[in-house]
Protein backbone atom coordinates (compact mmCIF):
# COMPACT_ATOMS: atom_id res chain seq x y z
CA UNK A 1 0.00 0.00 0.00
CA UNK A 2 1.16 3.49 -0.73
CA UNK A 3 -0.50 6.84 -0.20
CA UNK A 4 -1.01 8.58 -3.52
CA UNK A 5 -3.05 11.45 -4.91
CA UNK A 6 -6.24 10.42 -6.70
CA UNK A 7 -4.57 11.39 -9.96
CA UNK A 8 -1.52 9.22 -9.36
CA UNK A 9 -3.51 6.29 -7.98
CA UNK A 10 -5.60 6.17 -11.17
CA UNK A 11 -2.60 6.77 -13.43
CA UNK A 12 -0.70 3.91 -11.84
CA UNK A 13 -3.44 1.33 -11.32
CA UNK A 14 -6.10 1.74 -14.03
CA UNK A 15 -5.07 0.71 -17.54
CA UNK A 16 -6.83 0.73 -20.90
CA UNK A 17 -8.71 -2.55 -21.39
CA UNK A 18 -8.91 -3.34 -17.67
CA UNK A 19 -11.76 -5.14 -16.00
CA UNK A 20 -12.64 -2.39 -13.56
CA UNK A 21 -15.02 -2.55 -10.59
CA UNK A 22 -16.14 0.64 -8.83
CA UNK A 23 -18.23 -0.61 -5.93
CA UNK A 24 -20.41 0.95 -3.24
CA UNK A 25 -24.07 -0.05 -2.98
CA UNK A 26 -25.76 3.36 -3.44
CA UNK A 27 -23.65 4.45 -0.46
CA UNK A 28 -19.95 5.41 -0.88
CA UNK A 29 -19.97 5.29 -4.69
CA UNK A 30 -16.42 6.34 -5.68
CA UNK A 31 -17.27 9.35 -7.85
CA UNK A 32 -14.01 11.26 -7.42
CA UNK A 33 -12.04 8.25 -8.67
CA UNK A 34 -14.49 7.67 -11.52
CA UNK A 35 -14.24 11.28 -12.62
CA UNK A 36 -10.45 11.07 -12.56
CA UNK A 37 -10.61 7.97 -14.78
CA UNK A 38 -12.78 9.98 -17.19
CA UNK A 39 -10.30 12.88 -17.16
CA UNK A 40 -7.43 10.51 -17.87
CA UNK A 41 -9.38 9.14 -20.84
CA UNK A 42 -9.16 5.39 -20.24
CA UNK A 43 -10.61 3.31 -23.05
CA UNK A 44 -11.91 -0.14 -23.82
CA UNK A 45 -12.85 -0.89 -20.23
CA UNK A 46 -14.97 -3.73 -18.96
CA UNK A 47 -17.01 -2.07 -16.24
CA UNK A 48 -18.23 -4.21 -13.36
CA UNK A 49 -20.76 -2.93 -10.85
CA UNK A 50 -23.96 -4.31 -9.32
CA UNK A 51 -25.78 -1.00 -9.82
CA UNK A 52 -24.02 1.02 -12.54
CA UNK A 53 -25.40 4.26 -11.02
CA UNK A 54 -24.71 7.67 -12.54
CA UNK A 55 -20.95 7.15 -12.47
CA UNK A 56 -21.10 4.38 -15.09
CA UNK A 57 -23.75 6.28 -17.06
CA UNK A 58 -21.13 9.05 -17.27
CA UNK A 59 -18.28 6.71 -18.20
CA UNK A 60 -20.36 4.86 -20.79
CA UNK A 61 -21.63 8.16 -22.22
CA UNK A 62 -18.01 9.28 -22.59
CA UNK A 63 -17.28 6.18 -24.68
CA UNK A 64 -14.88 4.53 -22.26
CA UNK A 65 -16.50 1.11 -21.95
CA UNK A 66 -16.84 -1.80 -24.33
CA UNK A 67 -18.57 -4.13 -21.89
CA UNK A 68 -20.69 -3.92 -18.74
CA UNK A 69 -21.23 -6.60 -16.11
CA UNK A 70 -24.13 -5.61 -13.84
CA UNK A 71 -27.31 -6.63 -12.03
CA UNK A 72 -29.51 -3.49 -11.95
CA UNK A 73 -29.08 -0.56 -14.32
CA UNK A 74 -31.35 2.29 -13.24
CA UNK A 75 -31.18 5.73 -11.66
CA UNK A 76 -32.45 4.73 -8.20
CA UNK A 77 -35.94 6.08 -7.53
CA UNK A 78 -35.76 8.28 -10.66
CA UNK A 79 -35.82 6.13 -13.80
CA UNK A 80 -33.46 5.15 -16.57
CA UNK A 81 -29.74 5.69 -17.00
CA UNK A 82 -30.12 7.29 -20.41
CA UNK A 83 -26.55 7.07 -21.71
CA UNK A 84 -26.31 3.43 -20.73
CA UNK A 85 -29.75 2.70 -22.09
CA UNK A 86 -28.97 4.34 -25.42
CA UNK A 87 -25.73 2.37 -25.73
CA UNK A 88 -27.57 -0.90 -25.05
CA UNK A 89 -30.46 -0.07 -27.37
CA UNK A 90 -27.99 0.88 -30.13
CA UNK A 91 -26.01 -2.29 -29.52
CA UNK A 92 -22.72 -0.44 -28.91
CA UNK A 93 -22.16 -1.88 -25.42
CA UNK A 94 -21.77 -5.58 -24.71
CA UNK A 95 -23.65 -6.57 -21.55
CA UNK A 96 -23.36 -9.48 -19.15
CA UNK A 97 -26.34 -9.46 -16.86
CA UNK A 98 -26.94 -11.05 -13.47
CA UNK A 99 -29.21 -10.52 -10.48
CA UNK A 100 -27.98 -8.93 -7.24
CA UNK A 101 -27.59 -12.06 -5.14
CA UNK A 102 -25.70 -13.81 -7.92
CA UNK A 103 -23.33 -10.94 -8.52
CA UNK A 104 -22.66 -10.38 -4.81
CA UNK A 105 -21.78 -14.04 -4.51
CA UNK A 106 -19.55 -13.90 -7.61
CA UNK A 107 -17.46 -11.25 -5.81
CA UNK A 108 -17.48 -13.39 -2.69
CA UNK A 109 -16.24 -16.36 -4.71
CA UNK A 110 -13.48 -14.16 -6.15
CA UNK A 111 -12.49 -13.06 -2.66
CA UNK A 112 -12.47 -16.68 -1.49
CA UNK A 113 -10.25 -17.78 -4.36
CA UNK A 114 -12.97 -20.03 -5.77
CA UNK A 115 -13.56 -20.47 -9.51
CA UNK A 116 -17.32 -20.03 -9.23
CA UNK A 117 -20.24 -19.14 -7.00
CA UNK A 118 -23.20 -21.45 -6.48
CA UNK A 119 -26.65 -20.71 -5.14
CA UNK A 120 -30.34 -21.22 -5.76
CA UNK A 121 -31.53 -18.93 -8.50
CA UNK A 122 -32.69 -18.22 -12.02
CA UNK A 123 -34.78 -21.37 -12.32
CA UNK A 124 -37.69 -20.70 -14.64
CA UNK A 125 -36.22 -17.29 -15.53
CA UNK A 126 -35.15 -16.20 -19.04
CA UNK A 127 -31.80 -14.86 -17.77
CA UNK A 128 -29.86 -18.12 -18.32
CA UNK A 129 -30.97 -18.06 -21.97
CA UNK A 130 -29.23 -14.70 -22.55
CA UNK A 131 -26.22 -15.21 -20.29
CA UNK A 132 -24.29 -18.40 -21.13
CA UNK A 133 -22.24 -17.96 -17.94
CA UNK A 134 -25.29 -18.93 -15.87
CA UNK A 135 -25.09 -22.71 -15.62
CA UNK A 136 -26.44 -25.47 -13.45
CA UNK A 137 -24.64 -28.19 -11.52
CA UNK A 138 -25.89 -31.01 -9.36
CA UNK A 139 -25.13 -31.17 -5.65
CA UNK A 140 -23.08 -34.36 -5.10
CA UNK A 141 -24.73 -34.91 -1.72
CA UNK A 142 -28.42 -34.19 -2.29
CA UNK A 143 -28.80 -34.27 -6.06
CA UNK A 144 -30.36 -30.81 -6.03
CA UNK A 145 -29.80 -28.73 -9.15
CA UNK A 146 -27.85 -25.63 -8.17
CA UNK A 147 -27.07 -22.48 -10.13
CA UNK A 148 -23.46 -21.64 -10.85
CA UNK A 149 -21.69 -18.58 -12.26
CA UNK A 150 -18.00 -17.71 -12.62
CA UNK A 151 -16.23 -15.80 -9.86
CA UNK A 152 -15.56 -12.11 -10.46
CA UNK A 153 -11.84 -11.26 -10.44
CA UNK A 154 -11.51 -7.60 -11.47
CA UNK A 155 -8.11 -6.34 -12.59
CA UNK A 156 -8.73 -3.42 -10.29
CA UNK A 157 -11.41 -2.55 -7.73
CA UNK A 158 -11.91 1.00 -6.50
CA UNK A 159 -13.93 1.90 -3.43
CA UNK A 160 -14.55 5.02 -1.38
CA UNK A 161 -14.54 4.86 2.43
CA UNK A 162 -14.81 7.14 5.43
CA UNK A 163 -11.31 6.97 6.90
CA UNK A 164 -7.84 5.54 6.61
CA UNK A 165 -5.34 5.52 9.45
CA UNK A 166 -1.63 6.34 9.13
CA UNK A 167 -0.82 2.76 8.13
CA UNK A 168 -3.38 2.82 5.32
CA UNK A 169 -5.95 0.55 6.97
CA UNK A 170 -9.39 1.58 5.71
CA UNK A 171 -12.60 1.75 7.77
CA UNK A 172 -16.05 1.44 6.14
CA UNK A 173 -19.25 2.25 8.06
CA UNK A 174 -22.95 2.22 7.22
CA UNK A 175 -24.24 0.30 4.24
CA UNK A 176 -21.13 -1.73 3.44
CA UNK A 177 -22.47 -3.36 0.27
CA UNK A 178 -19.94 -5.60 -1.48
CA UNK A 179 -16.86 -3.40 -1.07
CA UNK A 180 -14.88 -5.82 1.09
CA UNK A 181 -15.59 -8.71 -1.28
CA UNK A 182 -14.84 -6.61 -4.38
CA UNK A 183 -11.49 -5.46 -2.95
CA UNK A 184 -10.44 -8.95 -1.88
CA UNK A 185 -11.49 -10.38 -5.26
CA UNK A 186 -9.37 -7.92 -7.23
CA UNK A 187 -5.77 -8.14 -8.43
CA UNK A 188 -5.23 -4.47 -7.50
CA UNK A 189 -7.35 -2.26 -5.26
CA UNK A 190 -7.54 1.45 -4.59
CA UNK A 191 -9.45 3.15 -1.78
CA UNK A 192 -10.26 6.83 -1.74
CA UNK A 193 -11.16 8.17 1.71
CA UNK A 194 -12.76 11.23 3.23
CA UNK A 195 -9.79 11.73 5.55
CA UNK A 196 -6.70 10.18 7.05
CA UNK A 197 -6.66 10.02 10.83
CA UNK A 198 -3.94 9.19 13.35
CA UNK A 199 -6.04 6.44 14.84
CA UNK A 200 -9.58 5.14 14.25
CA UNK A 201 -10.41 5.69 17.92
CA UNK A 202 -13.39 4.01 19.62
CA UNK A 203 -15.19 1.66 17.29
CA UNK A 204 -17.07 -1.62 17.31
CA UNK A 205 -14.79 -4.63 17.63
CA UNK A 206 -16.53 -5.92 14.52
CA UNK A 207 -16.05 -2.82 12.38
CA UNK A 208 -15.48 -3.42 8.68
CA UNK A 209 -11.79 -2.65 8.15
CA UNK A 210 -9.71 -3.47 5.10
CA UNK A 211 -6.12 -3.98 6.32
CA UNK A 212 -3.49 -1.99 4.44
CA UNK A 213 -1.99 -5.11 2.87
CA UNK A 214 -5.23 -5.72 0.91
CA UNK A 215 -4.88 -2.38 -0.89
CA UNK A 216 -2.52 -1.11 -3.58
CA UNK A 217 -3.11 2.57 -2.88
CA UNK A 218 -5.05 4.92 -0.62
CA UNK A 219 -5.89 8.46 -1.73
CA UNK A 220 -7.61 11.30 0.10
CA UNK A 221 -10.71 12.59 -1.69
CA UNK A 222 -12.94 14.75 0.53
CA UNK A 223 -16.58 14.48 -0.62
CA UNK A 224 -15.25 11.81 -2.96
CA UNK A 225 -18.57 9.97 -3.02
CA UNK A 226 -20.74 12.97 -3.93
CA UNK A 227 -23.53 12.84 -5.20
CA UNK A 228 -23.65 9.49 -3.41
CA UNK A 229 -23.00 9.85 0.30
CA UNK A 230 -20.61 9.03 3.09
CA UNK A 231 -22.35 7.93 6.27
CA UNK A 232 -21.37 10.28 9.09
CA UNK A 233 -19.98 12.92 6.68
CA UNK A 234 -22.61 14.07 4.20
CA UNK A 235 -26.00 12.96 2.89
CA UNK A 236 -26.93 11.61 -0.52
CA UNK A 237 -27.56 14.47 -2.93
CA UNK A 238 -30.93 13.21 -4.14
CA UNK A 239 -31.53 16.42 -6.08
CA UNK A 240 -28.45 15.68 -8.22
CA UNK A 241 -29.81 12.21 -8.99
CA UNK A 242 -33.19 13.69 -9.94
CA UNK A 243 -31.59 16.43 -12.06
CA UNK A 244 -29.39 13.88 -13.86
CA UNK A 245 -32.45 12.57 -15.68
CA UNK A 246 -32.74 15.74 -17.79
CA UNK A 247 -28.96 16.16 -18.23
CA UNK A 248 -28.45 12.66 -19.56
CA UNK A 249 -31.44 12.42 -21.91
CA UNK A 250 -29.78 14.46 -24.64
CA UNK A 251 -26.28 13.60 -25.83
CA UNK A 252 -25.20 17.20 -26.41
CA UNK A 253 -26.51 18.42 -23.07
CA UNK A 254 -24.68 15.51 -21.49
CA UNK A 255 -21.40 16.29 -23.26
CA UNK A 256 -21.54 19.96 -22.29
CA UNK A 257 -22.33 19.04 -18.69
CA UNK A 258 -19.44 16.60 -18.53
CA UNK A 259 -17.03 19.13 -20.02
CA UNK A 260 -17.96 21.78 -17.46
CA UNK A 261 -18.41 19.60 -14.38
CA UNK A 262 -15.88 16.80 -14.86
CA UNK A 263 -13.30 17.38 -17.60
CA UNK A 264 -12.59 21.01 -16.73
CA UNK A 265 -13.27 20.62 -13.00
CA UNK A 266 -9.90 18.98 -12.38
CA UNK A 267 -8.76 17.16 -9.30
CA UNK B 1 -48.38 8.59 -13.66
CA UNK B 2 -51.84 10.03 -13.25
CA UNK B 3 -54.25 8.81 -10.66
CA UNK B 4 -57.89 8.17 -11.35
CA UNK B 5 -60.08 10.23 -8.99
CA UNK B 6 -62.24 7.63 -7.30
CA UNK B 7 -65.16 9.61 -6.02
CA UNK B 8 -65.85 12.77 -7.94
CA UNK B 9 -62.64 14.73 -7.70
CA UNK B 10 -61.97 18.36 -8.40
CA UNK B 11 -63.00 20.38 -10.31
CA UNK B 12 -66.76 20.36 -10.80
CA UNK B 13 -69.62 18.62 -9.06
CA UNK B 14 -69.17 15.05 -7.94
CA UNK B 15 -71.32 12.53 -9.80
CA UNK B 16 -72.02 10.49 -6.69
CA UNK B 17 -71.97 11.99 -3.22
CA UNK B 18 -69.04 10.53 -1.30
CA UNK B 19 -69.76 8.75 1.93
CA UNK B 20 -66.16 9.06 3.14
CA UNK B 21 -63.00 11.03 2.47
CA UNK B 22 -61.84 11.71 -1.09
CA UNK B 23 -58.92 9.60 -2.26
CA UNK B 24 -57.12 8.64 -5.47
CA UNK B 25 -56.86 5.22 -7.09
CA UNK B 26 -53.15 5.22 -6.30
CA UNK B 27 -53.90 5.77 -2.61
CA UNK B 28 -56.46 2.95 -2.69
CA UNK B 29 -53.84 0.65 -4.20
CA UNK B 30 -51.22 1.46 -1.58
CA UNK B 31 -53.68 1.11 1.28
CA UNK B 32 -54.98 -2.24 -0.03
CA UNK B 33 -51.42 -3.52 -0.32
CA UNK B 34 -50.48 -2.31 3.17
CA UNK B 35 -53.43 -4.16 4.70
CA UNK B 36 -52.05 -7.48 3.44
CA UNK B 37 -49.05 -7.17 5.78
CA UNK B 38 -49.06 -8.05 9.48
CA UNK B 39 -46.97 -7.65 12.61
CA UNK B 40 -45.42 -11.11 12.18
CA UNK B 41 -44.12 -10.44 8.70
CA UNK B 42 -40.48 -10.10 7.82
CA UNK B 43 -40.80 -8.29 4.55
CA UNK B 44 -38.25 -7.81 1.78
CA UNK B 45 -39.15 -4.42 0.35
CA UNK B 46 -38.72 -3.19 -3.21
CA UNK B 47 -38.32 0.53 -3.85
CA UNK B 48 -41.25 2.72 -5.01
CA UNK B 49 -44.81 1.45 -4.58
CA UNK B 50 -43.84 -1.55 -2.39
CA UNK B 51 -41.85 0.70 -0.06
CA UNK B 52 -44.80 3.08 0.40
CA UNK B 53 -47.17 0.19 1.15
CA UNK B 54 -44.81 -1.53 3.59
CA UNK B 55 -44.12 1.64 5.54
CA UNK B 56 -47.80 2.53 5.62
CA UNK B 57 -48.45 -0.88 7.20
CA UNK B 58 -45.71 -0.22 9.76
CA UNK B 59 -47.12 3.23 10.60
CA UNK B 60 -50.71 1.98 10.97
CA UNK B 61 -51.82 -1.56 11.87
CA UNK B 62 -48.47 -3.41 11.87
CA UNK B 63 -46.03 -1.43 14.03
CA UNK B 64 -43.91 -4.53 14.78
CA UNK B 65 -43.40 -5.59 11.14
CA UNK B 66 -39.76 -6.10 10.18
CA UNK B 67 -38.81 -4.36 6.95
CA UNK B 68 -35.71 -5.51 5.12
CA UNK B 69 -34.11 -3.74 2.15
CA UNK B 70 -31.60 -5.43 -0.14
CA UNK B 71 -28.89 -2.93 0.76
CA UNK B 72 -28.49 -4.97 3.95
CA UNK B 73 -30.67 -3.07 6.41
CA UNK B 74 -32.61 -5.36 8.77
CA UNK B 75 -35.71 -4.18 10.68
CA UNK B 76 -35.47 -0.62 9.46
CA UNK B 77 -37.92 2.15 10.40
CA UNK B 78 -37.40 5.05 7.99
CA UNK B 79 -39.17 8.33 8.76
CA UNK B 80 -39.30 9.20 5.05
CA UNK B 81 -39.47 6.88 2.05
CA UNK B 82 -36.01 6.24 0.61
CA UNK B 83 -35.32 7.46 -2.93
CA UNK B 84 -32.79 4.68 -3.43
CA UNK B 85 -32.58 1.23 -1.93
CA UNK B 86 -29.49 2.33 0.00
CA UNK B 87 -30.42 5.74 1.44
CA UNK B 88 -28.70 6.60 4.71
CA UNK B 89 -32.10 6.83 6.40
CA UNK B 90 -32.52 3.05 6.04
CA UNK B 91 -29.22 2.30 7.75
CA UNK B 92 -29.61 4.89 10.50
CA UNK B 93 -33.00 3.53 11.56
CA UNK B 94 -32.17 -0.20 11.15
CA UNK B 95 -31.64 -2.75 13.91
CA UNK B 96 -28.44 -3.73 12.12
CA UNK B 97 -26.92 -3.55 8.65
CA UNK B 98 -25.28 -6.54 7.01
CA UNK B 99 -23.19 -6.85 3.85
CA UNK B 100 -25.05 -7.49 0.60
CA UNK B 101 -23.74 -11.06 0.06
CA UNK B 102 -24.92 -11.94 3.58
CA UNK B 103 -28.32 -10.37 2.88
CA UNK B 104 -28.88 -12.56 -0.14
CA UNK B 105 -27.30 -15.74 1.21
CA UNK B 106 -28.31 -16.02 4.86
CA UNK B 107 -31.45 -13.93 5.00
CA UNK B 108 -33.14 -14.38 1.64
CA UNK B 109 -31.86 -17.73 0.36
CA UNK B 110 -31.71 -19.02 3.93
CA UNK B 111 -35.49 -18.68 4.20
CA UNK B 112 -35.69 -15.96 6.86
CA UNK B 113 -38.04 -13.65 4.93
CA UNK B 114 -41.79 -14.30 5.03
CA UNK B 115 -42.89 -12.04 2.21
CA UNK B 116 -41.26 -10.22 -0.70
CA UNK B 117 -42.99 -7.15 -2.09
CA UNK B 118 -42.30 -6.45 -5.77
CA UNK B 119 -43.38 -4.35 -8.72
CA UNK B 120 -42.43 -4.71 -12.36
CA UNK B 121 -42.95 -3.38 -15.86
CA UNK B 122 -45.00 -6.37 -17.03
CA UNK B 123 -46.92 -9.12 -15.25
CA UNK B 124 -48.70 -12.09 -16.80
CA UNK B 125 -51.70 -14.09 -15.59
CA UNK B 126 -49.48 -16.41 -13.53
CA UNK B 127 -47.70 -13.62 -11.67
CA UNK B 128 -44.43 -13.87 -13.62
CA UNK B 129 -42.66 -10.51 -13.83
CA UNK B 130 -40.60 -8.70 -16.44
CA UNK B 131 -38.31 -5.90 -15.31
CA UNK B 132 -35.60 -6.49 -17.93
CA UNK B 133 -36.62 -5.46 -21.42
CA UNK B 134 -39.51 -4.49 -23.72
CA UNK B 135 -38.95 -6.00 -27.15
CA UNK B 136 -36.22 -8.53 -27.89
CA UNK B 137 -33.28 -8.91 -25.49
CA UNK B 138 -30.74 -8.40 -28.29
CA UNK B 139 -32.73 -5.61 -29.96
CA UNK B 140 -34.59 -3.87 -27.15
CA UNK B 141 -37.34 -1.33 -27.69
CA UNK B 142 -36.91 -0.23 -24.10
CA UNK B 143 -34.09 -1.40 -21.93
CA UNK B 144 -35.36 -1.61 -18.30
CA UNK B 145 -33.16 -1.81 -15.17
CA UNK B 146 -33.15 -5.61 -14.94
CA UNK B 147 -33.54 -7.99 -12.03
CA UNK B 148 -31.70 -6.33 -9.20
CA UNK B 149 -32.72 -8.63 -6.36
CA UNK B 150 -36.13 -9.48 -7.82
CA UNK B 151 -35.25 -12.86 -9.33
CA UNK B 152 -33.94 -14.02 -5.96
CA UNK B 153 -36.81 -12.45 -4.02
CA UNK B 154 -39.25 -14.45 -6.16
CA UNK B 155 -37.37 -17.62 -5.27
CA UNK B 156 -36.37 -17.09 -1.63
CA UNK B 157 -39.26 -15.37 0.16
CA UNK B 158 -42.03 -17.45 1.72
CA UNK B 159 -44.51 -15.73 -0.57
CA UNK B 160 -44.55 -12.77 -2.93
CA UNK B 161 -46.95 -9.83 -3.09
CA UNK B 162 -47.00 -7.77 -6.29
CA UNK B 163 -48.18 -4.18 -6.59
CA UNK B 164 -48.65 -2.63 -10.05
CA UNK B 165 -50.85 -0.12 -11.81
CA UNK B 166 -53.38 -1.77 -14.06
CA UNK B 167 -52.89 -1.17 -17.79
CA UNK B 168 -53.02 -3.34 -20.92
CA UNK B 169 -49.35 -2.54 -21.57
CA UNK B 170 -48.33 -3.94 -18.19
CA UNK B 171 -50.86 -6.77 -17.76
CA UNK B 172 -49.84 -8.76 -20.79
CA UNK B 173 -50.75 -12.19 -22.21
CA UNK B 174 -47.07 -12.91 -22.95
CA UNK B 175 -44.07 -11.36 -21.17
CA UNK B 176 -41.31 -10.02 -23.42
CA UNK B 177 -38.85 -11.44 -20.89
CA UNK B 178 -39.34 -13.50 -17.75
CA UNK B 179 -37.13 -11.92 -15.09
CA UNK B 180 -38.76 -13.16 -11.90
CA UNK B 181 -40.49 -16.52 -11.76
CA UNK B 182 -44.06 -16.46 -10.50
CA UNK B 183 -45.95 -19.67 -11.12
CA UNK B 184 -44.31 -20.11 -14.54
CA UNK B 185 -45.55 -19.59 -18.08
CA UNK B 186 -48.20 -22.32 -17.79
CA UNK B 187 -48.82 -21.85 -14.07
CA UNK B 188 -47.24 -25.14 -13.04
CA UNK B 189 -43.49 -24.73 -13.68
CA UNK B 190 -42.83 -23.48 -10.20
CA UNK B 191 -44.42 -26.58 -8.72
CA UNK B 192 -42.69 -28.84 -11.26
CA UNK B 193 -39.28 -27.38 -10.44
CA UNK B 194 -39.87 -28.34 -6.82
CA UNK B 195 -39.46 -24.79 -5.54
CA UNK B 196 -40.72 -24.87 -1.99
CA UNK B 197 -41.69 -21.22 -1.54
CA UNK B 198 -45.21 -20.19 -2.57
CA UNK B 199 -44.49 -17.51 -5.17
CA UNK B 200 -47.09 -14.79 -5.90
CA UNK B 201 -50.13 -15.03 -3.62
CA UNK B 202 -51.40 -11.47 -4.08
CA UNK B 203 -51.50 -8.90 -6.87
CA UNK B 204 -52.78 -5.46 -5.85
CA UNK B 205 -53.59 -2.88 -8.51
CA UNK B 206 -55.28 0.50 -8.64
CA UNK B 207 -58.50 -1.28 -9.67
CA UNK B 208 -58.64 -4.54 -7.76
CA UNK B 209 -57.03 -7.29 -5.72
CA UNK B 210 -56.12 -10.54 -7.48
CA UNK B 211 -55.19 -13.91 -5.99
CA UNK B 212 -54.07 -17.16 -7.61
CA UNK B 213 -56.70 -19.79 -8.37
CA UNK B 214 -55.87 -22.73 -6.06
CA UNK B 215 -55.92 -25.22 -8.96
CA UNK B 216 -54.43 -23.32 -11.91
CA UNK B 217 -52.47 -20.52 -10.17
CA UNK B 218 -54.03 -18.01 -12.56
CA UNK B 219 -54.45 -14.60 -10.94
CA UNK B 220 -58.20 -13.97 -10.63
CA UNK B 221 -60.00 -10.90 -9.34
CA UNK B 222 -60.92 -11.44 -5.69
CA UNK B 223 -61.97 -7.90 -4.79
CA UNK B 224 -62.88 -4.76 -6.72
CA UNK B 225 -62.02 -1.36 -5.30
CA UNK B 226 -65.07 0.84 -4.59
CA UNK B 227 -66.67 2.22 -7.75
CA UNK B 228 -64.65 -0.02 -10.10
CA UNK B 229 -66.58 -2.22 -12.54
CA UNK B 230 -65.65 -5.60 -14.01
CA UNK B 231 -65.68 -3.94 -17.42
CA UNK B 232 -62.98 -1.46 -16.35
CA UNK B 233 -60.77 -4.32 -15.18
CA UNK B 234 -61.34 -6.23 -18.46
CA UNK B 235 -60.41 -3.14 -20.50
CA UNK B 236 -57.15 -2.69 -18.65
CA UNK B 237 -56.06 -6.33 -18.59
CA UNK B 238 -54.25 -7.73 -21.63
CA UNK B 239 -55.57 -11.26 -21.13
CA UNK B 240 -59.10 -12.60 -20.75
CA UNK B 241 -59.27 -11.83 -17.05
CA UNK B 242 -61.29 -14.10 -14.77
CA UNK B 243 -63.22 -13.24 -11.63
CA UNK B 244 -63.60 -15.32 -8.48
CA UNK B 245 -66.98 -16.92 -7.81
CA UNK B 246 -67.56 -14.35 -5.12
CA UNK B 247 -65.96 -10.95 -5.77
CA UNK B 248 -65.73 -8.73 -2.71
CA UNK B 249 -65.59 -4.94 -2.59
CA UNK B 250 -62.38 -3.55 -1.13
CA UNK B 251 -63.03 -1.37 1.91
CA UNK B 252 -62.20 2.26 1.05
CA UNK B 253 -59.21 3.85 2.78
CA UNK B 254 -59.98 5.03 6.28
CA UNK B 255 -59.34 8.61 7.33
CA UNK B 256 -56.36 7.38 9.39
CA UNK B 257 -54.82 5.41 6.53
CA UNK B 258 -55.09 8.43 4.24
CA UNK B 259 -53.69 10.82 6.76
CA UNK B 260 -50.67 8.65 7.57
CA UNK B 261 -49.97 7.95 3.88
CA UNK B 262 -50.25 11.60 2.89
CA UNK B 263 -48.04 12.85 5.67
CA UNK B 264 -45.48 10.13 4.79
CA UNK B 265 -45.46 11.39 1.19
CA UNK B 266 -45.27 15.02 2.29
CA UNK B 267 -42.27 14.30 4.56
CA UNK B 268 -40.64 12.35 1.74
CA UNK B 269 -41.17 15.14 -0.79
CA UNK B 270 -39.67 17.69 1.60
CA UNK B 271 -36.65 15.46 2.19
CA UNK B 272 -35.95 14.74 -1.49
CA UNK B 273 -36.99 18.07 -3.00
CA UNK B 274 -39.61 16.47 -5.25
CA UNK B 275 -43.22 17.40 -5.91
CA UNK B 276 -44.36 14.21 -4.15
CA UNK B 277 -47.73 12.57 -4.04
CA UNK B 278 -47.60 11.16 -7.57
CA UNK B 279 -46.31 7.81 -6.39
CA UNK B 280 -48.69 6.56 -3.77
Amino acid sequence: MEFLTVHDAIARHVKDGDQLALEGFTHLVPYAAGHEIIRQGRRNLTLIRMTPDLIYDQMIGMGMARKLIFSWCGNPGVGSLHRLREAVERGSLEIVEYSHGAMAQAYEAGAAGMPCAFFRGYRGSDLPAVNPDIRFIRCPFTGEEITCIPALRPDVTIIHAQRADREGNVLIEGIVGVQKEAVLAARRAVATVEEIVEDFGPRSTNAVILPHWTLSAVAVAPRGAHPSYAHGYYARDNRYYIAWDAVSRDRETFRAWMRKNVLEAGQ
Amino acid sequence: MTSIPMWGGPPGPRPTPPSGPFYTSAEMMTVAAARALGNDDICFVGIGLPSAACNLARLTHAPRINLVYESGTLATRPDVLPLSIGDGELCETALTTVAVPEMFRYWLQGGRITVGFLGGAQVDRFGNLNSTVIGGYGSPKVRLPGSGGAAEVGMGCGQVFIIMRHSPRSFVPQLDFLTTLGHGRTGIERRQLGIRTKGPTLLVTDLCIMRPDPQTNEMVVASLHPGITREQVREKTGWDVRFADVVAETAPPSAEELEVLRSLHARTARAHGTAGGSES
